[in-house]
C-alpha cells in the first residue's frame, strides 16, 4: 500500500468509525420515525433510562460486564486472524463450570470457592473453544462454521443437562438449585455501604472489576509478551509467522482458549453474582453482540471498555423505553445492534474512498494528491 | 409399521423443504465465493414479510412476491457489504441476523399490536396441499398406494417446487455457461475477471438468487406450513441448512439428502422421545436436535470425507494487486 492510501490515525480510529456510527444511529432514528414516534424523545428516555439514575447506572454497567468479556473474547481471537463467534456457546458452558463447583462444594469458604468458580467458568469456556481450535489447528476446518455449530450443539447439551440432570427434583423448571451463599459474589451497592456510602440496589457486582482486570490482562498479553506477538504476527502474516519459527497450531489453539475462556467468564457475572443459579439460555445473545462490541472497540481494551459501556446503556436504556414507550419493544434494541455491526464492521470501507479523496484533497499542495483507489 | 413409517416421512419431506431452499440458496452464493451466514435472517424477515402481504393482499403469490422481495433486499444489504465494499462476509451475516431478528418483532408489534405475531391467513392466503389425481382412488392399494396418496400426493406447492429446484439448480450449475462461470468466479476470480466476465455482477447475481431462494424459504414457513408469522419463527433452521450445505460439500443433489437427512432428524425427534431405544433406552430430544451439527463438524474435521469450500470463498475480490 502505497501512502495515497493511508490516512492518519485520528482518521482512520476516530472519524471513520465515528462517520459509520453515526450512519447506524441514523437509520435506527428513521426506523423509530416510521414507527412513528420522535427519534429526539426516545434517545432522551433511552439515555435517562441508562445513565439518569443510580439503579440505572448500576444496570448499565452490569450489563456491560458482560459485553466486556464477550468483547474481549472476540478480540484476542481477531488478533490472531481468527473468527470466534462461538462466545455464545462458550458461555453457555462456562455457566456449566460455575454450577458444578457452585453446587457441589456449598461448603466451602468464600476466599476458596469464589475464585474456584471463576476458574471453573474460564476453563469450560476454554474446553468448549478448544476443540474447534484443534480442529482449526490440525485439520483446517474453518474456525467460524465450527464455533457456529459448537453453540447450537451447546444449546442443545446444556438444555438436556439443565432438563433431565442439574434441575432440582421434583420440578420442571430448566434451572438449578440456588448457588451456596458461600458463592455470592458482593454487589456494589453493598460495598459501597460498607463505607458509608448510599447506592441504589442494581446487579452490579464485583465481575465488573474482573472484566476490567482481564481488559488490562488482554493489553498486557496481546501488545507486551512475547507470545502476544507471535499472535499479532500469526494474525498479521500467518506465512510470515511460519517462517519466523512461530508454530501457527500453537498459536491458534492457545488464543482461541484464551478466548473461550474470557467468553465463559460471562457466567461469573450472569450466573455466579447475579442469577445465583444457573438457568437456560442465560447467555442469549451476548455472545453475538462480543462482535460489535469488539469491532466498535478496535480490537483494543480501552475501545473495548468503552464500547461495552454503549452497549451497556442501549440495552439498559432499551429495556426502559420498551416499558415507556409501548409501540417501541425490546426489539428496537437487536435492530440496533444490528445496524451499528453493519456499518461498523461489514461495511467498515464504505466511507474510507471518499474520506481518501476529502482528506488528500485538503492535505494536499503536492502534485501527488490523485487517488488511486477506485471502486 | 409400514403405515407409521410412511407418516414419518411425510413429515421429512415437509420439514426438508424449508431448509433445502436455504441450502440451495447458499450453495449458489457461497459457489460464487460470497459466504453467507445470514440465511436464517433472511428466512425471517422473508417469513414476515409474505405472511404481512399475503394477509394484506388476500392472495398468496403476491405474499410469496413480498417474502422474495424482503429477502432480496437484505441479500443486496449482504451484497454491497461483501462484493462492493468488500467488507468482512461472515460480519455482515451476522449483522444481517441481528436487523432480521430485531426488525421483524418491531414491525409486527407496530402493525398488529400481538406481540410480533401477524394474523391467522385464511386459506386463499396460503398454500393449500395439493391433491394429485387418483390419489383417492388409489388410497386402498397396499404399499403403492399409500406411498402415493400420502408421502408424494397432498403436498402443498412450495414443496413440489423445492424438489424442482434441485434439479434446475444442478442443470443451472453443471450444464450452462452460467454455471460454469458461477463455479469458476467462487475458485479463481482473477482468471474469470482475465476472460473479461465481471467478478462483481457474477456476484451479485448470485446473491440476489440466494435471496429469491432464502425468500422461497422464508414464505414456505408462513404462508403454507403454517398461517401466519410468530416471533424468531425461523428458529435456526437458516443454521441447519447452512450445515446441510457443508454436509453436502457444496453440491446440489447431496443437498437434497442432506435436508432430507436433518428433516428426517426433526421428523423423528419427538416421537422418539416416547419410545424405549433398544439397548440404548429413551433417546433424548435434544441429542437428536444436535445431530446436524455433531455430523457437520465432523465432516469438517474431515473425518468421513472432507468438506472443501470454495477456494476465493470469504475473500472480497480486488482487481488490481
Amino acid at each position: 500500500m502505497s501512502d495515497k492510501a493511508t490516512l492518519p490515525r485520528w482518521i482512520d480510529i476516530g472519524l471513520l468509525p465515528l462517520i459509520n456510527l453515526i450512519f447506524a444511529i441514523s437509520i435506527s432514528a428513521a426506523v423509530v420515525l416510521i414507527i412513528g414516534e420522535n427519534p429526539i424523545e426516545v434517545a432522551g428516555i433511552l439515555i435517562y433510562g441508562a445513565l439518569g439514575y443510580e439503579e440505572g447506572i448500576g444496570y448499565t454497567l452490569y450489563y456491560a460486564t458482560n459485553f466486556l468479556f464477550t468483547g474481549l473474547a472476540v478480540a484476542v481471537a481477531f488478533h490472531a486472524g481468527l473468527f470466534n463467534i462461538g462466545g455464545e456457546g462458550q458461555a453457555y458452558l462456562g455457566g456449566l463450570g460455575a454450577a458444578l463447583v457452585c453446587l457441589n462444594f456449598p461448603n466451602l469458604h468464600w476466599a476458596i470457592i469464589i475464585p474456584m468458580a471463576i476458574i471453573a467458568t474460564a476453563f469450560f469456556g476454554a474446553l468448549w473453544a478448544f476443540i474447534p481450535a484443534y480442529l482449526r489447528a490440525k485439520r483446517g476446518s474453518h474456525e467460524v462454521i465450527t464455533t457456529i455449530m459448537f453453540n447450537l450443539i451447546a444449546g442443545s447439551l446444556m438444555s438436556y443437562l439443565l432438563i433431565y440432570i442439574l434441575s432440582p427434583e421434583g420440578t420442571n423448571q430448566p434451572l438449578t438449585d440456588r448457588f451456596t451463599p458461600n458463592s455470592n459474589i458482593p454487589k456494589m451497592h453493598d460495598m459501597l455501604s460498607w463505607f458509608g456510602i448510599e447506592f441504589e440496589s442494581s446487579p452490579l457486582n464485583m465481575s465488573f472489576f474482573l472484566a476490567l482486570l482481564c481488559a488490562f490482562g488482554m493489553w498486557v498479553l496481546i501488545w507486551r509478551t512475547r507470545f502476544g506477538y507471535a499472535v499479532r504476527t500469526q494474525g498479521f502474516s500467518p506465512s510470515a509467522a511460519t517462517y519466523a519459527g512461530i508454530s501457527s497450531a500453537k498459536v491458534i489453539i492457545i488464543t482461541m482458549c484464551i478466548s473461550g475462556a474470557l467468553a465463559g467468564m460471562l457466567a461469573v457475572n450472569e450466573s455466579v453474582a447475579v442469577a445465583e443459579r444457573l438457568i437456560i439460555e442465560f447467555a442469549g445473545g451476548f455472545g453475538f453482540v462480543g462482535i460489535a462490541v469488539a469491532l466498535m472497540g478496535r480490537n483494543h481494551p480501552v475501545g473495548i471498555v468503552l464500547a461495552s459501556i454503549l452497549f451497556g446503556i442501549l440495552y439498559q436504556g432499551g429495556a426502559d423505553l420498551a416499558f415507556e414507550i409501548p409501540t417501541i419493544s425490546k426489539e428496537m434494541i437487536v435492530l440496533i445492534q444490528g445496524l451499528i455491526i453493519l456499518f461498523m464492521g461489514a461495511l467498515e470501507y464504505m466511507f474510507k474512498p471518499v474520506m481518501l479523496n476529502v482528506y488528500h484533497t485538503l492535505a494536499s499542495g503536492q502534485s501527488d494528491t490523485s487517488v488511486g483507489e477506485a471502486s | 409399521m409400514f403405515e407409521l413409517f410412511i407418516v414419518v416421512l411425510d413429515s421429512t419431506v415437509r420439514l426438508s423443504v424449508p431448509l433445502l431452499f436455504a441450502c440451495l440458496a447458499g450453495l449458489y452464493s457461497e459457489r460464487s465465493g460470497v459466504f453467507d451466514i445470514g440465511l436464517e435472517g433472511k428466512m425471517l424477515v422473508s417469513a414476515f414479510f409474505a405472511a404481512v402481504v399475503s394477509f394484506e393482499s388476500g392472495s398468496v403469490w403476491i405474499g410469496l412476491g413480498g417474502g422474495i422481495i424482503a429477502s432480496i433486499a437484505l441479500s443486496l444489504v449482504h451484497g454491497v457489504a461483501a462484493i462492493t465494499f468488500r467488507g468482512n462476509q461472515i460480519i455482515s451475516g451476522v449483522a444481517i441476523n441481528f436487523i432480521a431478528a430485531g426488525l421483524t418483532p418491531l414491525l409486527g408489534n407496530y402493525w398488529y399490536k400481538r406481540g410480533g405475531s401477524t394474523p391467522a391467513l385464511a386459506d386463499e392466503g396460503r398454500f393449500l396441499p395439493i391433491h394429485l389425481p387418483f390419489a383417492e382412488e388409489m388410497k386402498d392399494v397396499p404399499y403403492i398406494g399409500n406411498i402415493y396418496e400420502e408421502l408424494i400426493s397432498g403436498h402443498n406447492f412450495l414443496v413440489y417446487l423445492g424438489f424442482a429446484a434441485v434439479g434446475f439448480t444442478y442443470w443451472l450449475l453443471f450444464k450452462t455457461r452460467f454455471g460454469l462461470r458461477l463455479r469458476a468466479v467462487g475458485e479463481n476470480p482473477t482468471a474469470v475477471d482475465t476472460a473479461g466476465i465481471s467478478v462483481i455482477a457474477l456476484r451479485y447475481r448470485a446473491v440476489i438468487i440466494c435471496g429469491i431462494l432464502c425468500g422461497i424459504a422464508g414464505a414456505y414457513l408462513s404462508i403454507a406450513q403454517s398461517s401466519g408469522f410468530v416471533v424468531n419463527m425461523s428458529s435456526g433452521r437458516g443454521f441447519i441448512a447452512l450445515a446441510a450445505l457443508i454436509f453436502a460439500k457444496w453440491k446440489p443433489v447431496n443437498a437434497l439428502f442432506a435436508c432430507l437427512l436433518f428433516g428426517f432428524l426433526e421428523a423423528v425427534a419427538i416421537p422418539l422421545q416416547t419410545y424405549d431405544l433398544p439397548l440404548i433406552g429413551k433417546m433424548p430430544v435434544q441429542f437428536i436436535q444436535a445431530t446436524p451439527y455433531i455430523l457437520t463438524v465432523i465432516l469438517l474435521a474431515g473425518f468421513i470425507g472432507k468438506a472443501i469450500p470454495p477456494k476465493a470463498g470469504g475473500e472480497p475480490y480486488v482487481k488490481e494487486r
